[in-house]
């Protein structure tokens, strides 16, 4: 199958059937949070929690989660709505976790944001990332 | 008959509903944000619509992985306030107008639009946000609500050029429904953002306020827009501005534009919103 055009786009991970079929039980765990009784399960023994009630999930999944290794879990098919409320289990909000997965602080993330946010100019293509490394 | 009297759009940003609800709209950031619909809660109380159409999507809130439906609409008397991991908002339960909901869902699935019809359904930020920036903290919502949500978390979403066409079977729909009832469509989500990955905080101001430009005066050009270039242009969330021309696709192809509003940013976001009126 031919790449996908938005596979060129940098820093990027369009949720598309692939990485949907990779990260469903990552995903599902993540919507099991949204009930105050999970979240209190989880937080008590987290590997408890994903051993008992999502024994599909993968190895590296798991290990992401646990890390909370935030993009890791995009690139192993997690979404970021879902991924979010893993975010709000441990207190983070959105704003929280792009600083996160940007690598930059709070102060600088927020920073850049009312400064207008990250400019589109050198950031469309995966050609213009590879000094990035 | 029922008439379509204007249509709103509006990005809705959950922090936006955060700072209402926890008292913040008063601090210099939010401010900057709320200032913007000054004129548009004015402007609705003076409408007084009977019933809002209200497009927006949800955030894994009422729908998950299991069922994703393209476009669900709700039909039920009232949609309860989803809990989105910190208790839901403290807003007044959303009341439907199951009558023309139903109308509309028969009006276009025969025009070959595969509606989901759906009666029980939580609603989340994404449509009560826009909602709170429109009116407020009331105790009840001064208007009836009838929820489409669209899916764009699960790619594809439906394409741009659906989507108005979407918009014009809903209106052909509400000018069919006998109850004389004053309408109004709200298109919510945008504008450019990009909340995942090392891209987020994504920003394209240009691109936004090429697309209000056109969203009034020549809203079949963004029809064409494929998905990679919002991607790539408007961040991988921007992509919501599909749910836009649903509510362009409604209104008459000449509008009066009776407001106008950007801003940069709200959290992640940039903040568009615009009321376009029908003259006819």
């Amino acid at each position: 199958m031919a790449e996908e055009a938005y596979e060129d786009i940098p820093g990027t991970q369009v949720f598309d059937a692939r990485r949907s079929r990779a990260g469903y039980w990552l995903n599902m765990f993540c919507m099991s949070l949204m009930k105050d009784e999970n979240r209190k399960a989880f937080k008590a023994n987290e590997e408890k929690y994903i051993d008992t009630n999502f024994p599909h999930m993968s190895p590296d999944q798991r290990e992401a989660i646990l890390k909370r290794q935030w993009n890791r879990m995009l690139e192993l098919g997690g979404n970021i709505y879902y991924t979010s409320k893993l975010g709000a289990t441990d207190g983070l909000s959105f704003q929280n976790l792009a600083a996160l997965m940007t690598g930059s602080t709070q102060e600088q993330y927020a920073a850049m944001m009312l400064a207008g946010g990250r400019s589109p100019n050198g950031n469309r293509s995966k050609s213009e990332w590879k000094d990035r490394g | 008959m029922a008439k379509l009297i204007a249509g709103v759009t509006t990005s809705h940003v959950p922090a936006i509903g955060a700072a209402l609800d926890n008292g913040k709209s008063g601090e210099p950031y939010w401010q900057r944000v709320f200032g913007g619909y000054d004129f548009s809660k004015k402007w609705i109380a003076e409408t007084k619509p009977d019933v809002v159409f209200l497009v927006y999507n949800d955030h894994a809130s009422a729908f998950s992985l299991e069922v994703i439906p393209t476009f669900a609409l709700g039909c039920a008397e009232e949609f309860p306030i989803a809990d989105e991991g910190w208790g839901p908002r403290p807003v007044p339960v959303v009341k439907g107008h199951p009558d023309l909901a139903w109308h509309i869902a028969q009006s276009t699935i025969l025009d070959e639009f595969d509606m989901t019809i759906v009666n029980k359904m939580e609603v989340d930020h994404g449509l009560t946000v826009p909602l709170s920036l429109m009116t407020g903290q009331p105790k009840e919502w001064p208007f009836r609500v009838i929820p489409l949500c669209v899916n764009v978390i699960q790619y594809p979403p439906p394409t741009g050029h659906r989507c108005y066409m979407l918009g014009k079977a809903i209106r052909k729909a509400i000018d069919s429904f006998p109850q004389d009832l004053r309408v109004v469509i709200f298109g919510t989500g945008g504008m450019s953002h990009q909340l995942q990955g090392p891209r987020a905080g994504f920003i394209n101001s240009e691109f936004d306020n090429r697309f209000l430009d056109k969203f009034v005066a020549d809203p079949v050009s963004l029809t064409k827009i494929p998905h990679v270039d919002y991607i790539r242009e408007a961040g991988s969330e921007g992509i919501e501005l599909v749910m836009w021309l649903i509510a362009r696709g409604a209104l008459d192809e000449q509008v009066k534009q009776v407001h106008r509003f950007y801003t940069v940013p709200a959290s992640n976001t940039a903040v568009g919103h615009l009321i376009l009126e029908n003259t006819h």
